[in-house]
């Protein structure tokens, strides 16, 4: 987003410390074996990255990965294992564009921001809204989860605690009338950007999956162009279901990128690391605390040296 | 629901079948697979090292070498192991015997505590019970206002002190206000709170020390991953947890979860959630979720629900007219309303065995389809209900325009029926009145 990058790694590494110490410890007893690298080694890290919920396949690969350059380059000692794998994770992590601009080519920034129940989502949209309005950007939200009780109440206390308007109709409405209300006055108000939330719905369900591509073509109807970015808000909690739940939202919409919130309990999030692998989805925000500040860009050296440092 | 984990195990029990004997070479391998099954399935890794273990205990020595099917012997093996993991049986709630039982909810946000409130509250209104929901999130925001709207939705009282008020103070005033309103179940819905959160922990050690609730479930989203096992360590250290709420069990989550929740807190699944509606909430069954787990389906929870729901006369009825494949229409449309009673039709489906298995993955089903179906059929006479093959060119329009539908969707109608005729036809005859199939033809469709 808009925050310098100076600080970034120390505040991740403060917010993160709960995720990492457990993860470090491993790392440690993994690599501390007396500085020669036997099975011993290999096996520790396929239960370390495991336990991070890596999945079976991406670290597979990866400790054969590491097993291999170990051979090749005569890797005799931990530390300098640890470097390795350290820069493949990152290698992995890297590609894509995991910036957000928050801006169009033409009118308001569209940002449609969907995902499973209990994600996070409108707390995502809370946090963001409070980021734009104190980066000088114009907002409006578009309360488009018609279906969950209250939860067009919960947004719009975060519209009243960030001072920035909403777009509501009644609970039950149709959630494609909502978007496309709130892009038409985006447009007639001619603000920055829109952030639109959607009803946490699970990916299996085919009509609820039909419904979020009817929200995403009639704000591209509005508003030509839009959404500019779909966000998956994935709980850093999820296991391997959350590579098919990035699966299925992708291929039912053109999703942009992938904000991975709850980083400030003991999960480690490692499924985006498959997510990333498998199917070239960038992450581009990180929720490591409740705090507005809270929500971080990503950025992929430094999420794994804050991991693991 | 467990349908990947199963496929998974099956690929493992088939590279045993094909081999007439059980050597330890290829339980070796065998157990590999499993291995790698139930970590995708995020089990925790631990957890799954004991596991397997277990299960190779369980097998070398005397099971190995008389064994004459030794896929069935594994499968049997698997299974009993994942039984005896998940625990013994069905565990009901905990009920005080002077009232009011206090339930509390706990967990990690976003798991559905609040949903699994109006769940509760809903499904014990229907045992009889006058629950009262009482609001105790005062973090996130709307919450308390959620779960007035949840209340209402299930007919049930509900309470709260407010955003303002301490939780512990609304936790502790529910008593008396369920007493003035004559409740007999308060369910205190508490906010979500990391595990590593030494200030939530202690509200919520507060609220537990001065209710002292009856039962204390730990409610977790069946697609958690590793971390499962962290969370619910800590949550059963700081409070004396009796059970956990599995919900989102709808998804195509492996649901490993299931299997360190119950190894790490010690305690049994005593509910699943299975959807977002109220009554969708279902009694956890280890046997049958070890079923489901080796791709033996669901029939028992199917026909459980059926029996709440459908008019056993009726039921009875129909299997008779099925046998004798003389039901009509009017048969057709009847079944059809009572299974609507049961819950959403793609729920339904998911729970005969085979049927994801056979679809490639979970069964979706157009709500929208009955209501059609029910409208052109009430637009046909009773002639045409009984006899369809009446049912002519001008007919067919006749009924496409009394309906709202098109001749097409008539014919395609028509056309489902004779299927679906001949189907159950087949099936009363292939396998009897008895077994698998017999219990299945029990069922309205």
């Amino acid at each position: 987003m808009t925050e310098p990058r100076r600080g970034v790694i120390g505040r991740l590494r403060e917010r993160l410390g709960r995720t990492r110490s457990g993860l470090v410890e491993n790392i440690r007893r993994v690599f501390s074996g007396g500085g020669a690298v036997g099975d011993e080694v290999f096996d520790g890290l396929e239960e370390v990255l495991i336990e991070a919920d890596l999945g079976v396949d991406t670290t597979l690969s990866i400790v054969e990965h590491m097993r291999s350059v170990a051979k090749e380059r005569r890797i005799q000692d931990a530390d300098a294992l640890y470097e390795v794998l350290k820069q493949e994770l990152t290698t992995i992590l890297e590609p894509g564009d995991h910036a957000l601009r928050w801006e169009a080519d033409s009118g308001p920034h569209v940002t449609l921001v969907v995902g499973v129940n209990g994600s996070g989502k409108t707390t995502t949209i809370g946090k963001l809204a409070a980021h734009l309005t104190a980066a000088g950007k114009s907002v409006l939200l578009g309360a488009a989860d018609t279906f969950r009780a209250a939860a067009v109440e919960q947004l719009t206390i975060w519209s009243e605690r960030t001072g920035v308007p909403i777009i509501k109709h009644q609970d039950g409405a149709d959630p494609a009338a909502v978007a496309y209300d709130a892009a038409d006055a985006a447009a007639a108000r001619g603000v920055d950007c829109l952030l639109v939330d959607t009803a946490g719905r699970l990916h299996t369900k085919v009509n609820l999956m039909e419904e979020l591509k009817k929200i995403q073509r009639v704000v591209g109807k509005r508003l030509p162009g839009a959404p500019h970015d779909v966000l998956l808000v994935l709980d850093a909690t999820t296991g391997q279901n959350g590579l098919q739940q990035a699966k299925l939202f992708t291929e039912a919409l053109n999703v942009t990128g992938v904000a991975l919130t709850k980083l400030d309990g003991t999960a480690k999030g490692g499924i985006v690391v498959a997510i990333q692998k498998q199917l070239g989805i960038p992450i581009k925000l990180i929720g490591v605390g409740e705090g507005v500040d809270d929500l971080q860009p990503f950025n992929a050296a430094d999420f794994v040296e804050a991991l693991f440092a | 629901m467990f349908e990947s984990l199963s496929k998974k195990l099956e690929r493992a029990f088939k590279n045993i079948r094909g081999q007439g004997k059980l050597t330890e070479k290829n339980m070796k391998d065998s157990l590999q697979e499993i291995r790698l099954a139930l970590l995708e399935a995020d089990v925790n890794y631990k957890v799954v090292k004991q596991f397997v273990a277990d299960v190779q205990d369980a097998a070398i020595g005397q099971h190995v070498l008389d064994s004459i099917q030794p896929g069935q012997q594994i499968v049997k093996l698997v299974h009993d192991e994942l039984v005896k993991l998940m625990g013994g049986g069905n565990e009901p709630l905990k009920m005080a015997q002077t009232p009011p039982t206090i339930i509390m909810l706990v967990g990690l946000q976003g798991q559905g505590k609040t949903t699994t409130a109006g769940k509760l509250a809903f499904h014990l209104k229907k045992k009889g019970h006058k629950p009262l929901l009482v609001g105790a999130d005062v973090y996130r925001p709307a919450a308390i206002k959620q779960l007035e709207v949840v209340a209402g939705q299930a007919g049930v009282e509900s309470f709260s002190l407010g955003e303002n008020a301490d939780p512990v103070d609304t936790c502790v005033m529910a008593r008396g206000e369920a007493q003035m309103r004559g409740c007999d179940v308060i369910l205190l819905d508490t906010a979500g709170r990391l595990h590593v959160d030494g200030q939530m922990m202690d509200e919520v050690r507060r609220i537990h020390a001065q209710v002292s609730p009856h039962e204390i479930l730990f409610v977790a989203n069946a697609m958690t991953g590793q971390d499962a096992v962290n969370s619910a360590k800590q949550f059963n250290d700081a409070l004396p947890l009796t059970g956990v709420f599995l919900t989102q069990m709808d998804g195509d989550a492996r649901g490993g979860a299931a299997i360190s929740l119950i190894t790490v807190t010690g305690r049994p699944i005593k509910f699943i959630g299975t959807g977002e509606k109220l009554d969708a909430i279902q009694a956890f069954h280890p046997r049958r979720m070890a079923d489901q787990i080796l791709g033996m389906g669901d029939v028992v929870s199917l026909v459980e629900k059926a029996q709440e729901v459908v008019d056993q006369e009726k039921a009875l009825q129909f299997q008779e007219k099925a046998r004798k494949a003389s039901w009509d229409l009017e048969d057709f449309l009847e079944q059809m309303q009572q299974v609507k009673k049961m819950g959403s039709m793609g729920e339904l489906l998911n729970k005969i065995p085979g049927m994801s298995k056979m679809m490639g993955k979970d069964v979706e089903f157009d709500e929208d389809e009955l209501k059609y179906t029910e409208a052109i059929i009430y637009s046909m006479t009773p002639k045409e209900r009984h006899n369809p093959k009446v049912i002519n060119g001008s007919r067919r329009r006749r009924i496409a325009d009394g309906s709202g539908t098109s001749v097409q969707d008539v014919n395609r109608l028509l056309k489902e029926f004779q299927q679906t005729k001949k189907m159950v036809k087949q099936m009363m005859k292939g396998k009897g009145g008895k077994g698998r199939m017999g219990n299945r033809a029990r069922l309205p469709f």
